[in-house]
């Protein structure tokens, strides 16, 4: 169905993306609390959460800094988490990559795990939309999740201090993690790459700078790409080889 | 954490993670990636992430490194209803539970 108006399609946008908001405001929440454990300001919390917008990538940026690792290793993992957000954009520009360079900036700046996988799932929906309506409903998209973070991260720093260490927040990185990457383990591929990666994290765990994880990150991708290549093999094999 | 590696990182991060997200938006437009590149972009996010976890799952720096079953079987808990639910919240809910049983149990 084609909406009617602007608003409407701003209003599907934002009813798509509607319940993430019951994982992104304690996550971003949590965000606060650990930072500000970690030895962030409540100021340093949010303009990160502002800038960054993308809390897996924060997270593993604190949990390095916690572990005094060279910021320059601090980067480039963190940053390696955040390259899934390269294939978002590949997959968006076939919808808005006609924009103006302006609204194409801002595009990028909101492009996160929900609104990209909300706004692809209705422009395949939707193949009838013009690229008004798809820039409509992907700022409607982002207009539940984001501000929220935002206003979450800044809440999660400013309690943060009162949290005593019985609460064992240490723990918390890992429970999120585990939670986040749980429901993406879809296909034999992406569960090879995580037991891959696992096992050469801890064999080189005894690396200088964190570089086990890099390893360890590196082997995963590569064993995830080499399955997935084997399976379709298999499945059509008078394929492409 | 001195106050200069923070805004460093923060400033770095900021950058690098919006140059991620306008390098196929803003400055490769439709020219298409080669094939190879894409499936492994695909898998960096369960591959870096659980290299991340493990270790802090096995040799935890609250107990100075040493194992600890209230921390494993949470991340296992976790990593279970995860699998079993899809639901992240249910997960990090039960996951929580579990640890602080254990730790209670553990004394």
């Amino acid at each position: 169905m084609l909406p009617a108006t602007d608003n409407s399609a701003f209003w599907l946008g934002v009813r798509s993306a509607a319940p993430f908001i019951l994982v992104v405001v304690p996550f971003a929440m949590l965000f606060g609390v650990v930072a500000t454990e970690a030895g962030f300001t409540v100021m340093e919390t949010f303009v990160f959460s502002a800038t960054v917008v993308a809390g897996a990538a924060q997270f593993t940026a604190l949990q390095l800094m916690q572990e005094q690792a060279p910021t320059f290793i601090v980067l480039v993992s963190a940053l390696a988490v955040n390259l899934r957000l390269a294939m978002y954009s590949a997959a968006l520009t076939p919808h808005l990559g006609a924009a103006p360079f302006w609204t194409r900036a801002f595009v990028a700046y909101l492009t996160v795990d929900q609104s990209y996988a909300c706004s692809v799932a209705a422009y395949e929906r939707h193949p009838d939309w013009d690229l008004r309506t798809k820039l409509i409903f992907f700022f409607g998209s982002c207009a539940p999740v984001l501000p929220l973070w935002m206003l979450a991260s800044l809440t999660g720093a400013m309690i943060g201090e009162a949290i005593p260490p019985e609460f064992a927040l240490d723990f918390a990185v890992p429970i999120t993690f585990l939670a986040i990457i749980a429901p993406m383990l879809r296909t034999l591929a992406h569960v090879a790459a995580a037991f891959v990666a696992v096992m050469l994290a801890l064999s080189f765990a005894w690396l200088p700078f964190n570089l086990g994880l890099l390893v360890g990150g590196l082997g995963g991708m590569m064993t995830g790409a080499q399955v997935e290549v084997l399976l379709e093999r298999r499945l059509k094999p008078g394929g492409r080889p | 954490m001195d106050t200069t590696t923070i805004w460093i990182v923060i400033a770095g991060l900021g950058i690098g993670s919006f140059a991620l997200r306008f390098l196929f938006l803003g400055v490769i437009g439709n020219r298409s990636l080669p094939p190879w590149i894409l499936r492994h972009l695909r898998y960096t996010a369960v591959a870096v992430i659980p290299a991340l976890v493990a270790p802090m799952v096995l040799w935890p720096a609250a107990t100075g490194g040493q194992f600890d079953a209230p921390r494993m079987a949470a991340a296992f808990v976790t990593l279970g209803v995860g699998l079993a639910t899809k639901n992240v919240l249910a997960a990090i809910i039960l996951g929580a539970l579990t640890l602080y049983g254990g730790l209670y149990i553990a004394g």
